[in-house]
């Protein structure tokens, strides 16, 4: 009798995975040169990739993106660092503290409900057009899945494992350090992989909301005064490749952290 | 490998009663009037229906429930809470899931403070004390279930405890393994004349184990046996099969039908 071989995973492996995300980006571009042609849409419209790619290509060689990139990864990066250190503490806060709970929850939930491209105008009025408001409205955004993701995790750590550490007399700060955290660590970073990319959304709308530079005001302004539509989806692209950027960051610290542990 | 220090490690437990509320005006009363005296070096077994509190008695010995009333007493000293004399074996291995074997084995001597140096040299000789020295860097999800209960007692002898407390150790493992441990444990213990008081729902266990066995009685739990084994030692499984072995087992059945009726 022969033994059938083991059924092989599709995109499985190192170089499976780049083969098949490799695969998955050609495909995404013909499509996307098949309906300019198909429907035959003007450059202002839809232009192809190549002609996005070329854009992206001067635009940042010519230091119009890199410019504003700049700008938004700074609020990006202190709104985010700001946003995600204070939900870790409240999120322990709220999982350890029946008091803090109540008192603290109600509030994080209306903020959460309550739209950030609403408060944006708002918190734009109060802090001008400079880089607070941005930090804010990043901090904000960022909040709500990191502090609920540390609560979770901090909650289900494992009582068993607790009253160990206990009988082996370690003090709140031994039991934080050597047993919540790493515990709890998968869950955060669960909530600091949303949080990161909410936080370049939030720098967008915040620099919609009032700002002299940034790439959501590049947005508006290639559709507007330049109505430069290349330069448009261009500067798309590097909103969403910053967002990869951090994500893929955000995942390698994870990870190096986790193994640390 | 150095020697264990023999220890002294005499326990006197008098008038224990525990209650736990149980929201409604009674409460439900775990132990009440329990009374032992344990001497230094001796094994005891204790045995008992379920709900007579074994695990509870357990707890107030180990420090982590202190009693309604009576008293606890480890070299006629009051217990009022977990203290470094005393080593625990919970029925679950309760290993940190991140951390190696090793470093499993070491988490007591981390928490208490010690040096890398000391650390690393201590946790060598209780890994080859319980046999885990290839398993070192496993991660407890890859070791045996026989295997995490061996790091687990390993880490529960790492501050030298005078008094060992198991409950249920190896209740949850396959019959093989338990006496082959149950045999381990016997061998460790003549190395280090601790103390030891074993939570057991097994005849044969608490025979082949203990000087002693201790019948505890249906809820509210107290003492109503309290029977020397008199089997000599060193003991092999070949032991169970002796006559004195069997007679005791029919004392004991006798005394848990008289509570458990």
């Amino acid at each position: 009798m022969t033994a059938a071989p083991y059924p092989a995973q599709a995109g499985g492996g190192r170089v499976g995975g780049l083969v098949t995300a490799a695969a998955g980006l050609v495909a995404f571009l013909a499509l996307w040169k098949a309906i300019v042609i198909v429907g035959n849409y003007p450059s202002f419209i839809l232009p192809p990739p190549e002609t996005v790619v070329a854009r992206f290509v001067s635009g940042w060689s010519d230091g119009t993106i890199g410019r504003h990139a700049g700008t938004t990864l700074l609020e990006v990066a202190l709104g985010f660092g700001a946003g995600a250190s204070t939900a870790i503490v409240v999120g322990y806060g709220l999982a350890r503290s029946r008091l803090v709970e109540r008192l603290v929850s109600p509030y994080i939930v209306a903020a959460q409900a309550t739209p950030i491209l609403a408060l944006a105008p708002l918190l734009a009025l109060w802090f001008g057009p400079g880089l607070t408001a941005k930090v804010v409205i990043c901090a904000l955004i960022v909040f709500f899945p990191v502090a609920i993701s540390t609560m979770v995790g901090i909650r289900a750590v494992d009582a068993r494992l607790l009253e160990l550490a206990r009988s082996l007399r370690a003090t709140r700060r031994q039991v934080l350090v050597t047993l919540e955290i790493p515990a709890a660590m998968p869950s955060i970073f669960g909530g600091l992989r949303v949080g990161v990319t909410l936080a370049v959304v939030g720098a967008i709308v915040g620099e919609w909301a009032g700002s002299e530079r940034g790439l959501g005001v590049l947005v508006n302004l290639a559709r507007g005064s330049l109505f430069d539509i290349p330069l448009l989806f261009a500067t798309l692209l590097t909103i969403a490749l910053l967002g990869i950027v951090l994500y893929a960051l955000v995942v390698i610290v994870e990870r190096a952290l986790l193994r640390a542990r | 490998m150095s020697e264990i220090r023999a220890g002294v490690g005499r326990l006197d437990l008098a008038g224990i009663r525990v209650a736990f509320p149980t929201g409604r005006d009674e409460s439900l009363v775990a132990l009440d009037d329990l009374n032992l005296r344990i001497e230094p070096g001796q094994i005891v077994s204790l045995i008992g229906p379920n709900g007579s509190g074994k695990s509870t008695l357990l707890r107030v010995v180990a420090g982590l429930l202190r009693p309604d009333r009576g008293e606890a007493r480890l070299d006629d000293e009051s217990i009022i809470g977990p203290d470094p004399r005393i080593g625990l074996v919970f029925q679950e291995p309760r290993l940190l899931p991140w951390r190696s074997a090793a470093r499993n084995v070491g988490y007591p001597l981390e928490l208490a403070g010690w040096s890398r140096h000391d650390r690393d040299r201590r946790v060598g000789e209780l890994l080859e004390l319980v046999g885990l020295e290839a398993a070192a860097q496993v991660i407890p999800g890859e070791l045996s279930g026989g295997m995490r209960q061996r790091a687990a007692l390993a880490r529960s002898l790492a501050l030298q405890p005078r008094v060992l407390l198991l409950d249920e150790p190896f209740s949850a493992l396959d019959e093989l393994t338990r006496e082959r441990l149950n045999v381990e444990l016997l061998a460790l213990w003549a190395r280090t004349s601790t103390t030891i008081v074993v939570v057991t729902h097994s005849i044969s266990e608490a025979i082949f184990l203990g000087d002693r066995v201790v019948v505890l009685s249906e809820r509210p739990g107290h003492v109503v046996a309290d029977l020397p084994v008199s089997l000599p030692r060193p003991r092999s499984l070949a032991t169970l099969d002796e006559s004195i072995a069997s007679a005791m087992g029919r004392e004991i059945r006798a005394n848990l039908a008289g509570v458990a009726a």
